[in-house]
Order: structure tokens, then C-alpha cells, then sequence
């Protein structure tokens, strides 16, 4: 069993930093690394929104916590001349901070109740970002420079991007970089005893708190962790696209993560991935549909969803369960 | 005697309504006491103040001396009074034993920051979780369902994994809520005999709210009655069921006299 993990964690890490570069290289089709870059930061969002799910609350508001991170990035980079590899913690910690802020009271709320208080924060967040005067209102911030150079003791860890020949490999690699730690930190928890804690709270908070766990602070501390994931992915976005507006993350964006959660599966630490790269493509494949596209690609969903409850990967357990 | 707990003068309204009203009692240590009183008497009002699942409006509960009323519910947990639930309140989706495992969580000495780098402490924390889960699982005789997802576990076992769930606190103080409600009458006695063994072997003591009489009679070492949110009667179960205005309360109700 453990071999098998191990030769499933190298052949993943093989295909995203070899195969998908090879691959791209051979059919020439150099847009996917724009697509797949989307893909695995967006997963980072939604792998937040995953560890929300999993202390039982539904949350539709990752969208405030990427535009918020991707506006703090966007400030620092332009108005302070930081350099973007240390925007993006910051970006990242600014919004887990945020996230006790704002979490503290909302936590207490449960259900639909919960789900409803967040859908609103992503539409908060977008009216903030058009009113206040340092986020420049609609017109947004943009000619945001590319990333530097990372360099420790002289040593250059990652080149300035503005000199790579190709600066969406650079992003590619990135973003898979990103996903990979993220996913590692999302798995580490869900299988400590943190992850057991994270299960009590989700299936009887009552019950959790009698056996003396803070179920206020375990909360909060997963709910900020949720948000500092969205902060990165929404600050390395605005890396990519150069600009931000007001409208870089909507409700829409906010409803996406908790979709590709659900359509992954919310009982497997990789459901999220699998689900934003299914939706992802899904939504890109239905292009040639037209005006039909929305309709055919909601049936769908419905259909998953109706057929597959516990998301795609459930499928793995029925083989299992079936031998 | 040790009074472990202590009730004093209790009160608590819900707007008009003063569901308990300047109650006082005292648990010793060691000792099997329950609550008893017809429906709507208050005793799971009170059960929710000593657990400070409510606030008190006055008065003050205390626990070896240490005032316990109005903390957060997990911090009364840690002080080592641990209730369990009237409903069969466990974690469904998580086997029997990893609800045990789970309830350790009050004697673990990592951090949160240990979970997640499984630090020794936390490593060493966790076999000993799993070796103590082992042990409350023999000793509640529930090896045959040790891997069994909670959801689909019977009634009768529902409560004494909830059971199992309050032991692996580690608790001084035990408060079962209705331990024995729904159960029939082997189960009950078997039910009986764990709660004693609970006491003598491991030294819990345990406060207890219940309507099944014969049961209560027979396990108790004392009970405090309560009506219409007031304590009207406490002593042994001898004294109990001669007392007048126990008998008057009972059967002034719907609820049948005391059964032997």
C-alpha cells in the first residue's frame, strides 16, 4: 500500500513537471499552460474552501479572500516596489488575519446560515475594492511587473521572469509548485490528529466541545488557513494577469471553488484538484456548444451530482468495494 | 466524605419562565446520584448549567471548590465534568474506535503545530489514545463492533459507545443524560451494571438524570428531586420513595407513580 503511494506521488509529480512540459512542447499547443496554470491555482482556492467543508460549513466566499490577496499583492508590488515573492506571504498572511476578523463572529453561524453570510463577503470585498481610493475603484491596478529574481546568499533560486524566454513555463511551474505544497499541507492535516479534530467538528459540534475541544478556535484556525490558501492563489493570478479589477473575483468565481470541491468530492484531500481541472476543461470543451453551453454544462453538474453525491472520486471506492 | 460538586443556589429563567429555581445540591466523591422529576422539572436545564451549555441567572456551581457555571463548555470538559448527550450523540461517520480515539482529545499534550508536524509527543500521544481506546473498549464489551461506522450501529450500542466516549475524557464527574431511556429491561440492567463498574473500577464519580424509577432505585446511592424547577426531596431511594411530596408530585402529574 505504501509503495503504491509512493510510485503514485512520482508519477504525478513525473506528469506535471515533465509529462505536461513534453507534452505541450510535441502538439505545440503552448495556450494549455495558461489553462493548466489556471487550473492549479485555482485548485489552491478551492482546496480552501475544501478544508471549510471539512469542519462542516459551506463556504461561497473564497472569492473575497482571492480578490483581497490579490489586491494586497497588486498595492505592495506597485505602490511599495516589493518584490513579488515577498507579497505573496504577505498577501497570503494579510488574508488568513482577515479571515479570524471576519471569522470570529460569522463561525458562529451554521448551515445555509453560514453559506449565505459568505456568499455576501465576495460581493463586499468587490464593493471595496471599487470604493476605497488605494485600490483605484474600476480601474483597477494594473501594469503590475512580472516576479523578480529570488535569490538566498547570492545563490539565484528562481530567475527573474521578465528575462525567461517563456515566462508561462515559469508560471506553470510555479503554480504546480504552489499546488503541490498546498495539497501536501491539506493532506498532512486531514491525516494528523488535527484532521480527526476537523471530523468532530464537522459531524457534532455539540459533542466535540463536551469532549473538551475549542471548537471556536479550531474553527477559526481552519477557516483562516482556508483564506490564507485563497489569498495565494488570488495574489499569483494577478501575477500572471498583469492587472486586477474589482471584477477579478466575483460570486461566480466564489461558487466555482465550492463546485469543484463538491464535483472532487468533499471526503477525498484531492477531490478539489480533480474537480477544478474536470470543471475547467469541462466548461472549455463546451465551447463549440454556443448558446447552449451554460445549459448543457448545468445538466451535467446536476447529473454528477445526482449520480455521484460524494463526488467523482467516490467511483474509486466502489471498485474497492466491488472486487 | 469529599463533596466533589456542588450546586448552590442555582436559578435560571428563560425570559418569565424560571426553569430551575435556587436549586442546591452536593455530589460526594465516588458517588452515584440522580436527578429525577417529572417532564419539564428542569433536570436537563440543570444538566446544560452544570455543563455550562447555559449560563446561570444566579447562584454558582463549583467543583472541588472552583466555580465551573458560565465557562465555555470545553473548559468545564477540561476541569474534568464531562456529559454525555439525552440523544445518542456520537460522531456517525467515524467507527467506534475512532470515536474513542478522538474523544482522547482532553489528554493530549501536543500542540496543534505537533499534530500537523506529528511530533514525538504527538506521535507517542496517539499510540497511547489507541491503546487506552482499547482498553475502554473491552471494558464496555464493545470488541465485536470496534471497526463499525457509528451511524449504523443499534440503539443499545449507540449508548454505550456515548458512554465510552464520556470515559475517554477521563472524567472526575460524569453527568449521563437518560442513559437508560428506550432500552428494555436486560438492557437496562446491563446498562446497570456498567454505570456501577464505572464507579467502582474506575472511579468516576457520576451524576445522572433519569425516568426509569426501578432503575434509578436501584442505582443510586442518593437522588434529588425536582419539580416545577425546585428541589422538593433528597436522600437515599428508601427515603425517596416514602417521601410525601415525591409521591404527591408523581402522582399529581400524568407521569405513574413510582414503580418498584
Amino acid at each position: 500500500m505504501n509503495k503504491q503511494k509512493l510510485a503514485a506521488i512520482v508519477a504525478f509529480f513525473l506528469a506535471i513537471y515533465i509529462g505536461v512540459p513534453w507534452a505541450i512542447a510535441a502538439s505545440g499547443r503552448t495556450d494549455f499552460y495558461y489553462t493548466l496554470t489556471s487550473v492549479a491555482l485555482l485548485s489552491i482556492a478551492s482546496a480552501g474552501v475544501w478544508l471549510t467543508f471539512y469542519i462542516g460549513r459551506i463556504n461561497i466566499g473564497q472569492g473575497a479572500y482571492a480578490l483581497a490577496g490579490g489586491y494586497v499583492s497588486a498595492i505592495l508590488m506597485t505602490q511599495y516596489g516589493l518584490s513579488f515573492w515577498t507579497t505573496l506571504p504577505v498577501a497570503g498572511f494579510i488574508c488568513a488575519v482577515l479571515a479570524v476578523l471576519i471569522g470570529l463572529p460569522i463561525l458562529r453561524l451554521r448551515g445555509v446560515y453560514f453559506a449565505m453570510v459568505t456568499l455576501v463577503l465576495t460581493e463586499v470585498m468587490r464593493l471595496t475594492a471599487l470604493a476605497l481610493p488605494i485600490t483605484q475603484g474600476a480601474k483597477g491596478i494594473t501594469s503590475i511587473p512580472l516576479p523578480g529574481e529570488l535569490s538566498l546568499f547570492g545563490i539565484t533560486l528562481i530567475p527573474d521572469f521578465a528575462t525567461l524566454e517563456n515566462p508561462k513555463i515559469g508560471f506553470y511551474w510555479m503554480a504546480v509548485t504552489f499546488m503541490v505544497f498546498a495539497y501536501a499541507v491539506l493532506w498532512r492535516i486531514v491525516n494528523s490528529r488535527l484532521g480527526h479534530l476537523c471530523r468532530s467538528l464537522q459531524q457534532n459540534e455539540e459533542l466535540a466541545s463536551s469532549i473538551g475541544v475549542n471548537t471556536a478556535y479550531l474553527r477559526v484556525i481552519a477557516y483562516s488557513i482556508s483564506s490564507f490558501l485563497g489569498g495565494i492563489a488570488g495574489a499569483s493570478f494577478i501575477a500572471i494577469s498583469q492587472s486586477i479589477y474589482p471584477s477579478s473575483f466575483q460570486v461566480t468565481d466564489s461558487v466555482n471553488f465550492m463546485l469543484n470541491c463538491f464535483l472532487g468530492g468533499l471526503g477525498y484531500v484531492f477531490g478539489p484538484m480533480l474537480g477544478t481541472l474536470m470543471l475547467y476543461f469541462g466548461w472549455d470543451l463546451l465551447f463549440t456548444t454556443g448558446e447552449y453551453q451554460l445549459l448543457i454544462y448545468a445538466s451535467l453538474l446536476i447529473a454528477l451530482m445526482l449520480a455521484l453525491p460524494n463526488g467523482v472520486l467516490s467511483l474509486l471506492d466502489r471498485k474497492k468495494a466491488q472486487p | 466524605m469529599t463533596k466533589i460538586l456542588e450546586v448552590n443556589h442555582v436559578t435560571k429563567r428563560f425570559g418569565g419562565l424560571t426553569a430551575v429555581n435556587d436549586v442546591s445540591f452536593a455530589v460526594n466523591q465516588g458517588e452515584i446520584l440522580s436527578v429525577i422529576g417529572p417532564n419539564g422539572a428542569g433536570k436537563s436545564t440543570l444538566f446544560k448549567l452544570i455543563s455550562s451549555f447555559l449560563s446561570t441567572s444566579s447562584g454558582d456551581v463549583r467543583l472541588a471548590g472552583e466555580r465551573i457555571n458560565n465557562l465555555a463548555p470545553h473548559i468545564v470538559a477540561r476541569k474534568g465534568v464531562v456529559r454525555t448527550f439525552q440523544e445518542t450523540t456520537i460522531f456517525r461517520s467515524m467507527t467506534v474506535r475512532e470515536n474513542i480515539i478522538v474523544s482522547h482529545h482532553l489528554r493530549s499534550r501536543a500542540s496543534l503545530w505537533g499534530f500537523f508536524l506529528g511530533s514525538k509527543v504527538a506521535k507517542a500521544d496517539e499510540q497511547s489514545f489507541g491503546q487506552s481506546a482499547d482498553n475502554i473498549i473491552d471494558f464496555l464489551g464493545l470488541q465485536a463492533i470496534r471497526n463499525e461506522l457509528a451511524s449504523t450501529l443499534p440503539q443499545g450500542h449507540l449508548r454505550a459507545l456515548g458512554m465510552a466516549i464520556g470515559l475517554a475524557t477521563d472524567p472526575k464527574v460524569l453527568l449521563l443524560d437518560e442513559p437508560f431511556a428506550g432500552m428494555n429491561h436486560d438492557e437496562t440492567m446491563h446498562m446497570v451494571d456498567l454505570v456501577r463498574r464505572l464507579r467502582d473500577e474506575r472511579g468516576v464519580t457520576v451524576l445522572l438524570v433519569e425516568h426509569d424509577m426501578p432503575a434509578v432505585m436501584k442505582i443510586s446511592d442518593r437522588i434529588v428531586v425536582l419539580n416545577f424547577g425546585e428541589k422538593i426531596a433528597e436522600g437515599t431511594p428508601l427515603e425517596i420513595q416514602n417521601n410525601e411530596r415525591v409521591i404527591e408530585a408523581y402522582l399529581g402529574s400524568e407521569d405513574a407513580a413510582i414503580g418498584m
